[in-house]
């Protein structure tokens, strides 16, 4: 390889400069914020009390994402599934049109939506007993941890929508029709031989869609209540009510452990994938 | 496929077909039942999708419009703009807000683009060692969970006074947008004809005068889409602001969590419409800045 650019790396130094000072620094930060005790020394101390604290939350937390990564991942199986291998034309047409509307809707409009939307009385309970499905005094507010999951899905089911339907418009059209023709139903085809080549794509858009989720705090502090509520909303609290550092960093490295874990999952595929290759 | 004459062995073939499902007429009736059914049930699925996408949405508007609402009522008491007035009076919080938002937006913009577009031409076109690992660098802080690092940034903004300044927004809200902006700069300037560049530099231009007058116009499309995509980022951030801007900088998000969190839902809503006006018009023109070509080369 020839020498690097001088010139290059004069151009590309603000922006590194940019990502340490904001990212980096304050990355350290937190972890040296997390791990150390008053007196100076390494200790655990900080996550015995998040733990104490807080372990009702952690698990909250893992269950609105991962359930929330689950639901998403069906429904854009399901949509981008339709839209490649549905032989209804209109059906496609009203499909395509209708499914990106949420995509770049901000999470905190999202949250105000359902902030009405799933209330006792909000839109949805009274479109059921305007129906007839439903008698108003059965109603119920759906604003906690099912509102939770279902602003999440709501919101990043078009974007992984979109990412899997872009890819199964690119494979190759003659291994689909070869299936139908051998007369495998479309439910088989789409599971056995439209999934397995689209599975990279749909890790990626679920990776990328748990870290979002895992990161959001305008909808669990706008859509639930106070308790249980998830680790985002946990930090604030810590910090703007007691100053606690310590305790708000060591739940803020309990959850960067829980996107490395989703990481780790994604890499270790994307490396067994190249060993296979 | 609609041929209007088909030929002759196609059409012998639709004949045979034609005429053998004419023979059991049961079946027939059986087929044309079955195709309804699942015509219906397509329709029902298809509206029940649109009621779960839109029905949040018509809530907001009609929140908006809403002047009085309360329990026993499926729908608003009585309608009309003065919420609206309220939100849109020129000494209102609202427009200073989206004064701020828009200011704080568009100099994210500027911070954004004058560290990437050299960043974006280096990593397209010169020789970087690690250059793989430079493009994740900047992926980081979308990859990491934010709230931990933003109550870090606040305190050590507090120990220099950047807390509740424009100036630390617009940084936070920069360093966020730089993954966008850098590996779409990338991409832009990936895109273009090498061979435009060096025919400039044979008939005379310096390197830098065939920077700004051939390679930069050409990128300026796909640089275009990155600053909207930072612009839009900035103006829907939340948490960052939440933490850094607090008390002095109230931007829109901000203002619509304060009036939702305070009880006052149509405040709340016509700011979250406002918020949306963007994003939608955004959705609409995308695809005529991200052209396939630069899309393409996005993160490599």
């Amino acid at each position: 390889m020839a020498k690097p650019s001088f010139l290059g790396l004069l151009l590309i130094a603000p922006a590194l400069i940019m990502i340490g000072a904001l990212f980096l620094y304050p990355l350290g930060f937190s972890l040296a914020a997390a791990f150390t005790e008053p007196g100076g020394g390494l200790s655990l101390t900080h996550f015995q009390k998040a733990y104490e604290l807080y372990s009702t939350d952690i698990l909250f937390t893992l269950f609105i994402v991962v359930v929330s990564t689950l639901l998403t991942g069906l429904f854009s199986i399901v949509i981008a599934g339709i839209l490649t291998l549905s032989e209804t034309p209109w059906l496609i047409a009203a499909l395509r049109n209708l499914y990106r509307w949420p995509l770049f809707i901000p999470f905190i409009v999202a949250a105000q939506c359902m902030r009405t939307f799933l209330a006792k009385n909000g839109l949805m309970n009274n479109s059921f007993v305007a129906l007839g499905l439903m008698e108003p005094i059965q109603t119920t507010s759906f604003l906690d941890w099912r509102g939770i999951i279902i602003t999440f899905v709501w919101k990043q089911v078009p974007f992984v929508t979109l990412m899997l339907a872009g890819a199964m418009a690119s494979i190759d059209r003659a291994t689909i029709e070869a299936g139908r023709n051998l007369g495998a139903s479309r439910l088989r085809v789409l599971v056995e031989l439209v999934l397995p080549q689209v599975a990279q794509t749909l890790l990626v858009g679920l990776v990328l869609s748990f870290v979002t989720m895992l990161s959001v705090l305008s909808v669990p502090m706008m859509v639930a209540g106070s308790q249980p509520t998830m680790l985002t909303v946990d930090m604030a609290f810590r910090i703007n009510s007691y100053g606690d550092y310590a305790t708000a960093n060591a739940l803020g490295v309990i959850s960067y452990f829980m996107a490395g874990t989703v990481a780790w999952i994604y890499l270790r595929h994307n490396v067994k994938r190249e060993v296979q290759a | 496929m609609s041929g209007k004459s088909p030929s002759p062995p196609m059409s012998a073939a639709l004949d045979l077909q034609r005429g053998r499902s004419t023979v059991p007429p049961a079946s027939v009736a059986n087929a044309r039942v079955w195709a309804l059914g699942s015509t219906a049930l397509k329709i029902a699925g298809l509206a029940i999708f649109a009621f779960l996408l839109f029905g949040p949405l018509a809530n907001l508007v009609l929140w908006s419009v809403a002047e009085r609402w309360y329990t026993p009522f499926k729908l608003p008491v009585s309608y009309g703009l003065r919420y609206w007035e309220v939100v849109f009076r020129p000494t209102g919080d609202a427009m200073s807000s989206l004064a701020t938002s828009v200011i704080i937006a568009c100099l994210t913009v500027v911070v954004a683009l004058a560290v990437s577009i050299p960043a974006g031409y280096a990593l397209a076109r010169l020789k970087l060692p690690w250059r793989t690992a430079l493009m994740i660098l900047f992926l980081l802080p979308q990859a990491f969970p934010s709230v931990a690092i933003y109550i870090n940034v606040a305190r050590v903004f507090y120990s220099i006074g950047l807390t509740g300044t424009i100036t630390g927004v617009v940084l936070v809200h920069a360093a966020h947008g730089l993954v966008y902006s850098v590996w779409i700069a990338a991409a832009a300037f990936a895109a273009v004809d090498r061979d435009l560049e060096l025919a400039a530099r044979n008939i005379g231009a310096s390197p830098l005068r065939a920077f700004f007058t051939v390679t930069l116009p050409l990128a300026a499309p796909g640089i275009m889409a990155s600053a909207i995509f930072v612009f839009l980022e900035s103006l829907d951030e939340f948490t960052g602001t939440f933490f850094v801007g607090v008390p002095q900088v109230t931007t829109l998000p901000l203002l619509l969590y304060n009036a939702s969190m305070g009880g006052n839902y149509q405040i709340a809503s016509i700011t979250a419409l406002i918020l949306l006006v963007p994003s939608v018009l955004f959705m609409i023109v995308i695809e005529r800045f991200l052209k396939a070509d630069v899309l393409s080369k996005v993160g490599q």
